[in-house]
């Protein structure tokens, strides 16, 4: 149905894609993956010929007998949600703010001729309905802000589908999205289309190991590998593609680290973290208890509102906390961090999620990691200031080539690894990562977090891992606490959580994550919607209403945290539910 | 660097380099009156290249000199609302709270007054002279630059490396001077290439309400004034500076555009 041949695009001298030819059957889904830069959306936007003006397009792409490379406007508006449609990767973005969601998608249908006035009203009401937008009724006349993330991202797949379609392309779909919400999405996504082909765009292998029946790989434009999905995944033919699984990690394979725990250096207590915000105060964190020990990685979990930023960033003392007790190697914090005392501004650092965005961008990477050394030792020399940096440097893996270079002349990986080398200059005994390999490719990911790995061994530094990604923790962390709305859900070993959750939003988390296994994907999702606001949690277990096992007690207490065999849990059924996977 | 930036730029800088060195060319000088070349048309032969005014001065070197004084008067009015603009609004926003409330409103109440009212009263307090046109000009530039570098200051306050360094340790001054201040290089650059051509103007219009530069000395804006009695006999005494005024303001416009356009492309890179 689709046929794309030698499909090029150039900007001026750089070539983004090259000579792509790859073609779609009705009803088929194809997965194109590849790292950031590969050419993936760039291929996607000049089938829809959405891309900029400066973008030289050649070679073709034709929609049954329609070429739209270089098709006049007028053509590609009667293709463009009509034929062929799209799904973002920002939901928020891609739906107009200022028109209500009954409009934005009745317009679809008015435009292209397929209904209108009462008619276009029921069937966006019964789209919205099939998407799942509870009381659909109601959100016909809601603006895009009044819904949450997944309910955005809902709309949007509903808008896409509306005309059904003869291909829709999803364009990292999920991406912005927590997980228990990607694996419902991905779900719908299969479940609506019907026989509309699909072409899903994602950086992610266990995403399309679950949900395509054929795969695309490309790299740096160029198409390198193409098949069937489980022939990819089990004998991948070109390197970068084995590269590619290689660097996929999975919850299921992996072994969790040795641990090697001193001293304990870095301790929470009884954190309160509240934000003053225009619907009343939101309580971020409600009495949470952490302790970190020199050498051990402590991994914090949960889904975006869980309060696991909110309750490091308070104990950095970079948002004032409410109430509580930091303790820094016996010694008590107070205060923001400037107010503190240096020995303990020292000893606790922290990278940041985007790599370049920490990294001033008017400073050299000397002058970037040497800054800490000018402020705790007054009065070093440039030279011996410089000397330690390019040390440091070094045993991030980056030799002095990159000392007069500046944030935006480096990688993701190398930004990254410049913002390592800065925390770890003044030898601090905890590193605080927060969402640090979030914004890194597969590759890229497993070299950081292998290198954070290898310093941890030889300083016994103790790192304190802020993450959403589960794939992550199981691969770096000796414990783990997972957070959910401001509260302790459960706090394990590594090996425990993973193989015996004992509470049922750890096993939700669980089997939210993708598996990059075609075999082995697409399992049973334990957890319905998503978290409710924090400013308004519900009754008694905040996770009630989303939970399979709930009963009339969680509606009504909230659960103490106990400890089960090692294992601190906030549930009220923990010792009686059996949460082992498989 | 871009075309753009290089044409206006070169052409600007060759106004500036004839303005400097044009009149030492000139047998004539910018005070001497020739009453028997009064209102002589542009002409080579005796030297009047823009021919001479009312007085029988030579317009070629009082238009070179009210350019200099122009320029000047900009430049030095932007410097006074650059320095203080950026120091004021910098530290607002970084600061913030209480002391950003009370600095930013203190721009408020500055902005409420009427300028030429304000400028006015300097004149008539004060004794005329070139320090009190820099004054009156700079401070109300302050005021636009003060607010768009505390715009500024407010959202790279969020970013990530001036938190990286609140962590480390680094001090408030230094936070400012070492973070934020590099950091709202570009958008300073551009705002004040475009502040320049206000000042130019607002210069000029002192001037042709008889506020600004006083006679024996000259600006553009005051040649464009005496030039216009002259405008149905000698159109050239008004054409010329008026030229030469539009000339420099379009410079200086297609100047802060191109280098806007250039520092944009680098943040997109």
């Amino acid at each position: 149905m689709l046929a794309v041949e030698d499909l090029t695009i150039r900007y001026g001298a750089e070539t983004a894609v090259h000579e792509l030819s790859f073609d779609i059957a009705r009803g088929e889904s194809v997965g194109l993956v590849g790292e950031s830069g590969s050419g993936k959306t760039q291929t996607a936007l000049a089938v829809l010929g959405l891309l900029p003006a400066a973008a030289r397009v050649s070679g073709s792409a034709r929609l049954d007998d329609t070429e739209l490379v270089g098709a006049d406007e007028g053509v590609l508006d009667g293709i463009r949600g009509r034929r062929v449609s799209m799904v973002f990767q920002d939901p928020a973005q891609a739906l107009n703010p200022f028109v209500r969601l009954g409009p934005q998608l009745r317009q679809i249908l008015r435009r292209h001729g397929i209904a209108d006035g009462g008619e276009a009203r029921a069937r966006v009401i019964g789209m919205l309905e099939r998407v799942g937008l509870p009381d659909a009724a109601r959100h016909y006349r809601s603006y895009p802000h009044e819904l949450s993330g997944g309910m955005r991202q809902r709309a949007m797949i509903a808008s896409a589908l509306i005309a059904n379609p003869d291909l829709l392309i999803a364009d990292e779909p999920t991406t912005a999205l927590d997980v228990t919400v990607q694996a419902q999405i991905l779900d719908l996504l299969e479940a609506l289309r019907e026989d509309t082909a699909l072409l899903l765009i994602t950086h992610d292998l266990g995403i399309v190991a679950g949900h395509c029946e054929r795969l695309l790989v490309l790299n740096n434009g160029a198409l390198v590998e193409a098949g069937r999905t489980l022939e990819v995944f089990t004998s991948p033919r070109h390197p970068h593609s084995r590269a590619l699984l290689q660097a996929a990690p999975s919850i299921e394979d992996t072994r969790p680290p040795e641990t090697d725990a001193g001293e304990c250096v870095f301790e929470i207590e009884a954190a309160h973290v509240s934000y003053a915000t225009r619907d009343g105060r939101l309580q971020a964190v409600r009495g949470v208890d952490l302790a970190v020990h020199a050498g051990e990685t402590l991994a914090v979990v949960g889904e975006s509102g869980s309060g696991k930023s909110s309750i490091v960033r308070a104990a950095l003392g970079l948002v004032p906390m409410e109430s509580g007790r930091v303790v820094y190697c016996g010694e008590t914090l107070e205060g923001p961090a400037q107010a503190r005392g240096m020995v303990a501004r020292r000893g606790l650092q922290l990278v940041f999620q985007d790599p370049v965005g920490s990294l001033n961008p008017q400073m050299r990477v000397a002058d970037v990691v040497a800054e800490p050394l000018y402020v705790h030792e007054r009065g070093i020399r440039p030279t011996a200031a410089r000397e330690r940096v390019t040390k440091m440097l070094a045993k991030t893996g980056l030799d002095e080539t990159f000392l007069d270079r500046y944030p935006h002349e480096l990688s993701g990986g190398q930004a990254q690894r410049v913002a390592i080398a800065r925390a770890l200059i003044l030898e601090p005994h905890v590193l605080v990562c927060d969402e640090a390999v979030a914004a890194l490719d597969g590759t890229v990911r497993e070299q950081i977090l292998t290198l954070l790995a290898q310093l941890q061994q030889s300083t016994g530094l103790a790192i304190v891992f802020i993450t959403h990604d589960l794939a992550v923790v199981r691969v770096i962390s000796h414990r783990v606490l997972v957070m959910y709305l401001g509260r302790l859900v459960e706090l394990a070993d590594n090996a425990a959580l993973f193989e015996k959750p004992r509470h049922p939003y750890t096993r939700a988390l669980l089997d939210s994550v993708p598996i990059p296994d075609p075999t082995r994907a697409g399992g049973e999702i334990t957890v319905r919607g998503e978290a409710p606001s924090a400013l308004n949690p519900p009754a008694g277990c905040a996770f009630h209403p989303r939970c399979a096992w709930a009963q009339a007690v969680c509606k009504r207490d909230k659960p103490a945290v106990r400890e089960l065999d090692g294992t601190k849990v906030g549930c009220h059924l923990a010792s009686e539910l059996e949460l082992a996977r498989r | 660097m871009s075309r753009g930036v290089k044409v206006t730029g070169g052409l600007l800088a060759g106004i500036v380099v004839i303005a400097l060195l044009g009149p030492l060319f000139s047998p004539h000088e910018y005070l001497q009156t020739d009453f028997d070349a009064i209102l002589q048309k542009p002409t080579l032969t005796d030297f009047h290249w823009f021919g001479t005014d009312i007085l029988g001065r030579d317009l070629f070197v009082r238009t070179m000199l009210g350019v200099q004084v122009t320029i000047l008067v900009a430049v030095v009015a932007s410097i006074v609302s650059l320095v203080i603009g950026v120091t004021y609004g910098a530290i607002a926003g970084y600061v913030g709270g209480r002391v950003d409330a009370v600095m930013m409103r203190f721009v408020d109440t500055l902005y409420a007054l009427p300028f030429i009212f304000f400028v006015i009263l300097l004149m008539v307090a004060f004794e005329r002279n070139f320090l009190l046109i820099f004054v009156a000009i700079g401070a109300i530039n302050w005021l636009d630059m003060a607010r768009i570098v505390r715009g500024q200051t407010l959202s790279l306050r969020e970013r990530e490396f001036v938190e990286a360094a609140r962590l480390i340790g680094v001090s408030t001054p230094r936070i400012i001077l070492r973070h934020i201040a590099p950091n709202l290089l570009g958008i300073v650059i551009v705002y004040v290439t475009l502040t320049i051509p206000q000042a130019i103007l607002v210069e000029s219009f002192l001037s042709f309400l008889g506020l600004g530069i006083q006679e024996p000395q000259t600006s553009l804006g005051a040649l464009v004034d005496a030039g216009v009695y002259q405008m149905e006999g000698a159109s050239w005494v008004l054409l010329i500076p008026a030229a030469l005024l539009a000339a420099i303001l379009l410079c200086f416009n297609f100047l802060g555009d191109a280098l806007r356009d250039a520092f944009d492309a680098r943040g997109a890179r």
